[in-house]
């Protein structure tokens, strides 16, 4: 089990061998706010890094979901799409947005660790 | 220029509201409940809206004051009751709308709330529409306190006894503390509830009251999921200077004895579209599924024809799906047509539907 690694755009990365599973940060759901409509990429679909891989909508605004790594969507959480709200509840956890066969492994190295973030996350919300 | 802040300000930041700057003044948009508790409480118990940033104007005069005001506001004016109030417009020549507002007889005039956006131009109109005859007060040292769901009747009979007695669309004025207080039976949810004006130096004590009751502050955020689950407009979205009350659908207050005798500002343009008909039309949304509808969203018919835009759409919490208002060509107007709406490039099914979205059961929710 490696560590969680997180981007820019408030995602959140797990890596198991060679599948992540990705999500979003609960900072990017307390800045959202309610989310009430969740939509996740193809299964099978090839995402690119930084590109969008999904959408999320809260009662005031649409943002789409970016992901931080390349690589093809194995499995998704469709439990966030029948019940968003279970985003807000659990977002670094069982509210899991979709896991990837990963690409390439050192797109990992460009990511934050806890620490970073959590200091970006104050610095971008300041 | 400075924001503004209303007289709760301090309150909002006790009560950890995120802010928003709208019309000029730093507003909370929610606390740390969220929108939809914040909307559901509403619902079921009792939600407090701080609406200070609104307009509160008082014109004073007799009889002329009435026949002036006919010649503005297409409204039965003469006949409306001390203490009573009306929904309408003010309109341009050509009947679009400057602004939606409630006008309440008061004794030695009226008084007329309107929206935080458009007070300040809307002063400047009525009085020069009013020629400068009247005294006018856009009245920024009072507060306007909205009270609304299931249980606000009895908070606010706790802390202001006879409120019980008022009537929907009618108001009166109490004492509490020594301060006079100007309580309407009224407001902009769909549920039973108040606007209590009073002075700011009052207000946070007051509303402090409220909350010591069980009600609890609600935001923007959930008022306007309310109002769009109640069909109910917001100026800047469903209404503006290009819309006329007709093509917003809003002609129920219009008043009839008025179209007959016409005579005020747009009347001519309203009664053509009242005979004739009107080429677009407000009518509300609910699209299939989860997806939600932003404003400017595209509409289309089922032969992809453009057919209108949306106006207003998000997640209604009670309806528990989305929502939207909007306009489109008056022979796709119909309930129940099927249309699309694009929403990031993709055409999603939706349906015309009556308004309200949400009707209230009168039945006692429980949280």
């Amino acid at each position: 089990m490696s560590e969680v690694k997180f981007s820019k755009e408030h995602e959140w990365i797990k890596l198991d061998g060679d599948i992540a599973t990705i999500g979003i940060t609960k900072h990017a759901t307390e800045m959202l706010g309610d989310i009430v409509f969740a939509e996740l990429p193809e299964k099978g679909s090839n995402v690119e890094k930084d590109g969008t891989a999904g959408v999320v909508e809260s009662t005031k605004a649409a943002s789409d979901v970016y992901t931080p790594v390349s690589g093809e969507v194995v499995d998704l959480n469709q439990s966030i799409v029948d019940d968003p709200s279970k985003i807000n509840q659990d977002p670094e956890s069982s509210a899991w947005f979709f896991k990837l066969k990963i690409k390439d492994k050192s797109e990992m190295d460009t990511l934050m660790n806890k620490a970073e973030y959590d200091k970006f996350a104050k610095e971008s919300s300041a | 220029m400075d924001t503004k802040k209303t007289s709760l300000y301090q309150l909002h930041q006790d009560s950890k509201a995120k802010f928003v700057e709208f019309a000029g003044y730093q507003m909370p948009i929610q606390y740390s409940e969220g929108i939809v508790e914040e909307h559901k409480f509403t619902r079921n118990h009792s939600g407090i809206f701080d609406v200070s940033h609104m307009g509160q104007l008082f014109i004073y005069g007799q009889e002329d004051l009435v026949d002036d005001l006919e010649r503005i506001f297409p409204l039965d004016l003469k006949n409306l009751k001390l203490n009573h109030s009306k929904y309408s417009f003010l309109m341009s020549d050509n009947a679009g709308i400057y602004d939606d507002l409630i006008i309440t007889k008061i004794k030695d005039g009226f008084l007329i709330i309107l929206n935080a956006a458009c007070k300040e131009s809307d002063y400047k109109i009525l009085k020069r529409l009013l020629n400068d005859k009247y005294k006018m007060i856009l009245d920024e040292e009072r507060s306007l306190i909205a009270i609304q769901g299931p249980k606000s009747v009895e908070i606010l009979k706790s802390v202001i006894q006879g409120v019980e007695n008022l009537n929907f669309m009618s108001g009166n004025w109490f004492t509490l503390d020594d301060y006079n207080i100007y309580v309407t039976r009224s407001g902009y949810t769909g549920e039973d509830g108040f606007e209590v004006s009073l002075t700011n130096e009052f207000a946070d004590k007051f509303t402090r009251r409220l909350i010591d009751k069980g009600a609890k502050l609600i935001g923007l955020g959930a008022r306007d999921t309310l109002r769009l689950e109640a069909g109910l407009c917001l100026y800047g979205h469903e209404l503006s200077k290009d819309k006329t009350p007709v093509e917003a659908n809003l002609k129920w207050a219009i008043s009839k004895e008025r179209i007959l005798k016409g005579n005020f500002i747009g009347s001519d343009i309203i009664t053509k579209q009242l005979n004739n008909g009107v080429s677009k039309i407000r009518v509300g949304i609910k699209p299939e599924g989860r997806i939600i509808a932003r404003e400017k969203t595209k509409i289309y018919n089922e032969t992809d024809l453009e057919i209108g835009e949306i106006t207003s759409g998000t997640f209604g919490p009670s309806v528990n799906g989305p929502v939207a208002m909007g306009y489109v060509e008056n022979e796709f107007s119909k309930k129940n047509t099927k249309i699309f709406l694009e929403v990031r490039g993709k055409k999603h099914p939706a349906t015309i539907c009556g308004l309200p979205f949400y009707k209230k059961s009168y039945v006692k929710g429980v949280i």
